[in-house]
């Protein structure tokens, strides 16, 4: 197990160089010059734009830029963006806000997405079950950004109940609707995923050995159905945590959130080299290493699966 | 038989019927299947896959996937208590306590997330409310009990690290960890090689000596039943064709049926002989044929066959047959399996027993050629 880490660690090394220099090289070929970019509509002070290209190693070869940026993030310094900012502040106030709202999503995930299968998986065929599926399925039809600014609109704007978009500081309890948007298409499918998985191990031999052992037909359900279903439902979760915490740009756009997501967005559109990649690829590094966190929890669950 | 009686039998099944909606229609699995079970008495179940031998354990159990399997007649007495009539909470604290079983396939079986010891010591834990430490302690003298090399250290293990042949003595353990009183073993060594199976079998029958429990064995493999059950009863599409004492069964059967399928067994007095396969499949069970439902298999087979089902003829005794000519099957076998095993009962005498609803004709022994020449 632990060698099986430190291998899954160490691809890790191959990765992270391959995909920071691809996002570097794309970066670059995006057109647009950053310099003027700065100065907006006007043609910068000729100058300033050689000092600051100068600053930025702006004029040598793509390879040595790449040298110096990879130095840089080696010693945790990932450059400053051209606006002046260090990227590490930009990353302190981005990534809280993020994960907060990815938790919010993946918790809402996992409390109604669970449950909900479940108890449709066990009436499979029945009313409940036709309903969740219904619903679902229209769930995941509607695209994010249509049910972001409808119910900003009626729960926000129209009701009132909360605040239409997040405010400084984007407390917990702004961020339930944009978690709820945000987790919404993952219900659906955590929910599915639930619902298959335990309408087909309901009928497995060993949920029957259970019942003739004479076990309540909740201990039977809980504990020895739901285990067993959950080992598919993990491996969705773990991969959507991921993909959570890459921020979401339309979810984060439509309730003003500043996180990751409108960060990179924000970034690309003005050709910041730094701050793209940089964000890009801790979010590399968090993919990885929430794949090899569901990996090793596969083990866990399911003690057929070794790692030598 | 008045509930909770005092002389009642220790299991009784009633006239059960199981049927299966399905697409295809009504499959009637088991269609009026009657026995009993004595304290200490071990019964075989026989059959070919799909007669309803496993259904029938099913429903005693109560395990019956429903829907599509339902119960819809019949009653299964326990001590005298119809178990189809109990509430759920009830019914639950029979299974495991009072009646076990032991099913084919150990390893689809157990739990394969959980550890042998955890399933073995969770019989304590929820029956008994034994303490972590208690149900181990418990369920490593249960292994020890089974014969499971090294118990201690193997309690820890998961199902897939053990053999088929351990696999199954675990099953056995978590069957018998509370001393029930009806053990029902559903094709217990199928899954298994010969010499394991031999191995299990023993093991049982070790189990029998120590407990004074009723084994309800089911199979399919007439070499395993032979020195382990009291009595037999041969199932076919869903009935009982017929039902004896051990060694009757195995001198001189009252079905064609079941002389089929001895015929069908290697024996050492008959080295060099052919063996024969009784023809054709067993009917799809949406699609009974009328009359005697074994009747397009049957060498034997008249006209009342295809249009008459025959009643379980009480033949003797403990003994029935649900053949229209039983008395030609008991003489026709009495003469061909006599070399054989010790015969205990003479044809003769099983024949003159009374109790016979339906006058036998007497030209009933068209396949005798045929059945000379073998």
């Amino acid at each position: 197990m632990g060698r099986y880490v430190i291998r899954r660690l160490l691809q890790m090394i191959p990765v992270f160089l391959g995909s920071t220099f691809l996002i570097f090289v794309m970066i670059h070929l995006t057109p647009g010059d950053p310099i003027q970019a700065l100065s907006g509509n006007r043609p910068p002070d000729p100058g300033v734009a050689a000092q600051l290209r100068e600053q930025y190693h702006l004029n040598d070869p793509i390879l040595v830029q790449y040298w110096y940026y990879l130095k840089g993030v080696l010693t945790l310094d990932f450059g400053t963006s051209y606006s002046g900012q260090r990227v590490l502040d930009i990353m302190a106030r981005a990534f809280p806000v993020t994960i907060k709202l990815a938790l919010v999503a993946f918790a809402i995930e996992f409390a109604i997405g669970l449950p909900l299968g479940l108890i449709a998986g066990l009436r499979r065929g029945k009313l409940f079950d036709a309903t969740t599926l219904i619903s679902t399925l229209v769930i995941i039809s509607i695209p994010v950004f249509v049910l972001g600014f409808v119910l900003q609109f009626v729960i926000g704007v129209k009701l009132g109940w909360i605040r239409p978009t997040v405010g400084e500081g984007a407390p917990l309890k702004e961020l339930l609707l944009p978690g709820f948007v945000l987790g919404s298409l993952s219900v659906a499918y955590v929910l599915r995923l639930t619902r298959t998985t335990v309408a087909e191990n309901v009928r497995a031999d060993y949920v029957r050995t259970a019942t003739a052992k004479g076990l309540a037909r909740k201990r039977v359900v809980t504990v020895h159905l739901l285990r067993n279903s959950l080992i598919p439902v993990v491996t969705f979760l773990g991969a959507d945590l991921g993909a959570l915490m890459g921020g979401a740009i339309v979810t984060e756009a439509i309730f003003n959130v500043p996180g990751v997501g409108n960060t990179i967005f924000q970034a690309i559109k003005f050709g910041e080299v730094p701050t793209v990649v940089s964000f890009v690829t801790v979010l590399v590094m968090v993919y990885l290493l929430a794949n090899l966190l569901v990996d090793l929890l596969y083990a866990v669950l399911d003690p057929r699966i070794r790692y030598e | 038989m008045t509930p909770g009686s005092p002389h009642a039998p220790l299991l009784e099944v009633d006239d059960l019927q199981v049927e299966f909606r399905t697409r295809d229609g009504v499959a009637k699995a088991v269609n009026g299947v009657s026995y009993t079970l004595e304290q200490g008495q071990t019964l075989a179940v026989l059959g070919e896959s799909g007669s309803g031998k496993s259904v029938t354990a099913q429903a005693i159990m109560g395990i019956i996937d429903s829907p599509p399997g339902f119960v819809t007649g019949g009653r299964v007495l326990f001590r005298g208590q119809d178990l189809l009539t109990m509430s759920v909470g009830e019914r639950q604290a029979v299974r495991g306590e009072k009646i076990s079983m032991v099913f084919q396939d150990a390893l689809s079986a157990l739990n394969p997330v959980y550890s042998v010891g955890f399933q073995i010591a969770e019989m304590f834990r929820t029956h008994r409310g034994m303490s972590r430490g208690e149900s181990k302690k418990r369920a490593i003298e249960l292994m020890d009990r089974v014969k499971i090399p090294a118990a201690k250290d193997r309690f820890g293990d998961f199902p897939h690290q053990f053999s088929g042949g351990m696999r199954q003595r675990i099953m056995i353990a978590i069957a018998i960890a509370l001393d029930p009183e009806v053990l029902i073993a559903d094709e217990p060594t199928t899954a298994l090689d010969v010499t394991v199976q031999a191995q299990i079998m023993q093991l049982l029958r070790e189990l029998l000596q120590e407990m004074s429990m009723g084994l309800i064995l089911i199979t399919h493999d007439l070499g395993v039943v032979a020195d382990v059950a009291d009595k037999i009863a041969v199932m076919y599409a869903g009935k009982i064709v017929e039902q004896a004492p051990v060694h009757q069964i195995y001198a001189n059967p009252a079905h064609p049926y079941t002389e089929g399928l001895l015929h069908s067994i290697p024996r050492v007095d008959r080295k060099g002989q052919q063996l024969s396969a009784i023809k054709g499949l067993p009917p799809i069970l949406t699609r009974i044929p009328a009359g005697c439902a074994f009747n397009p298999r049957c060498p034997y087979a008249q006209d009342v066959c295809r249009s008459e089902e025959p009643p379980l003829f009480q033949i003797g005794g403990d003994r029935r047959s649900a053949c229209h000519f039983w008395e030609d099957v008991l003489a026709r076998t009495g003469t061909a399996f006599a070399t054989g095993t010790g015969s205990e009962t003479r044809p003769s005498e099983a024949a003159a027993a009374p109790a016979k609803p339906r006058k036998t004709p007497t030209t009933a022994k068209p396949a005798k050629v045929n059945r000379a020449e073998r």
